[in-house]
């Protein structure tokens, strides 16, 4: 028994496939270099940490300490 | 008799057919006028951002059109013109043009709104909003005002890009929006003067059909005489200039003319020069339009410098 990999269907939607597949990478290329320069825009990269849902005591300004 | 034929189309739509969804033409004038409405913007904004603005405004646009070209299926296969989009002809399924329509329209709008701001996101959807439902569904087939009122979807894209860059709109994101508004009916007018359309095979109430041509010919000039107006007013905002008003006085002298010309005209005349004036005035509108969008990216140009605008 032969494992037959090419089914007809894959030569007729060839093109398509390959023009989905192109358009997939370009959609992660522009979320990718969104964030690039989302984050870079920041400034200071240490300010990402403030779209991080995890409390982060270390950005809690000092005001209170010593009252 | 064993022979079986079989009688079904085994046609695959490849990513043409799903490209001419999207109307591409349409969409090189939506990407110019919001890349223009983008760039001549008082902020700055980062050329990646605005690039991933564009592609969104380019494909909202290109999404509108597959909305509409889902709902029209049954007016586009009765007309010449029309006939040979991919859902008439059978390429594309109705169904997979309102499905690619509706992903399209959320993913431009729900990107261009992480790129940039809800602004320019809410007028994007309403843009999509206003060309499939309130043109399309209401409009279309209702009244022969119907490019009048529609007209106003394609004016968007200017406003759209000038909220991306600075999160409001102003006079001058209004005026942008006034002149494609306004422009779009002699421009449309002229050329329904002088093609031989269906429409009225189709149903749709076109304004030369339901009105006659020589209440056609003075809508042209109506419309052009209120134009010029918001062409020269432009000029005199943040965004114009010299150069700007320079252009645009010439070429609103250069369109009024046309219309005026249109306007003196009979059928008889139009059938003896073969419809000369109606189409020199069509050529006419189309420059107009890239001038004074063109006028407004050289003024942007020649702020950069100091010598640009009125200051």
């Amino acid at each position: 028994m032969t494992l037959r990999v090419e089914h007809e269907l894959h030569t007729r939607r060839k093109g398509r496939n390959y023009g989905l597949g192109l358009i997939l990478a370009a959609f992660i290329a522009v979320i990718f270099g969104l964030t690039v320069v989302k984050v870079l825009e920041l400034g200071n990269a240490n300010q990402f940490e403030r779209f991080d849902h995890v409390a982060r005591p270390q950005l809690i300004p000092d005001e209170g300490v010593g009252e | 008799m064993s022979d079986i034929s079989a009688s079904e189309s085994t046609y695959e739509a490849n990513m043409g057919d799903y490209f001419a969804l999207l109307k591409p033409r349409v969409m090189s004038l939506v990407v110019f006028t919001g890349l223009v409405g983008l760039l001549v913007a008082p902020v700055a904004v980062h050329p990646f951002i605005g690039f991933v603005a564009i592609l969104c405004i380019a494909v909202g646009a290109g999404a509108s059109g597959a909305l509409n070209m889902w709902w029209d299926a049954d007016i586009d296969a009765r007309m010449r013109r029309t006939a040979g989009r991919p859902i008439p002809s059978g390429r594309v399924a109705p169904g997979e043009a309102l499905g690619i329509g509706l992903a399209l329209s959320g993913f431009a709008v729900v990107l261009l709104a992480l790129a940039t701001n809800f602004l320019a996101a809410f007028l994007l959807l309403f843009t999509i909003f206003f060309y499939a439902v309130v043109y399309s569904m209401w409009l279309k087939r209702a009244t022969p005002q119907n490019i009048v009122i529609g007209g106003a979807a394609g004016a968007f894209p200017p406003m759209i890009g000038w909220a991306v860059a600075t999160g409001g709109v102003s006079i001058e994101s209004v005026l942008m929006f006034a002149l494609i508004f306004m422009w779009t009916p002699p421009h449309f007018w002229a050329l329904a003067l002088f093609v031989k359309s269906d429409y009225g095979n189709a149903g749709i109430p076109m304004l030369t059909e339901t009105h006659g041509r020589d209440s056609t010919r003075r809508h042209v000039l109506v419309y052009t005489l209120l134009l010029v107006p918001v062409a020269i007013g432009l000029g005199f905002t943040s965004i114009g200039g010299p150069f700007y008003l320079a252009i645009a006085v010439w070429m609103n002298a250069w369109f009024l003319k046309g219309a005026f010309d249109i306007w003196r005209r009979d059928d008889a005349a139009c059938e003896a020069d073969k419809h000369k004036v109606e189409i020199k005035v069509f050529k006419v509108s189309l420059y107009y339009l890239f001038a004074h969008f063109g006028a407004l990216l050289v003024e942007a140009a020649l702020r950069l410098y100091g010598i640009g605008g009125w200051s």
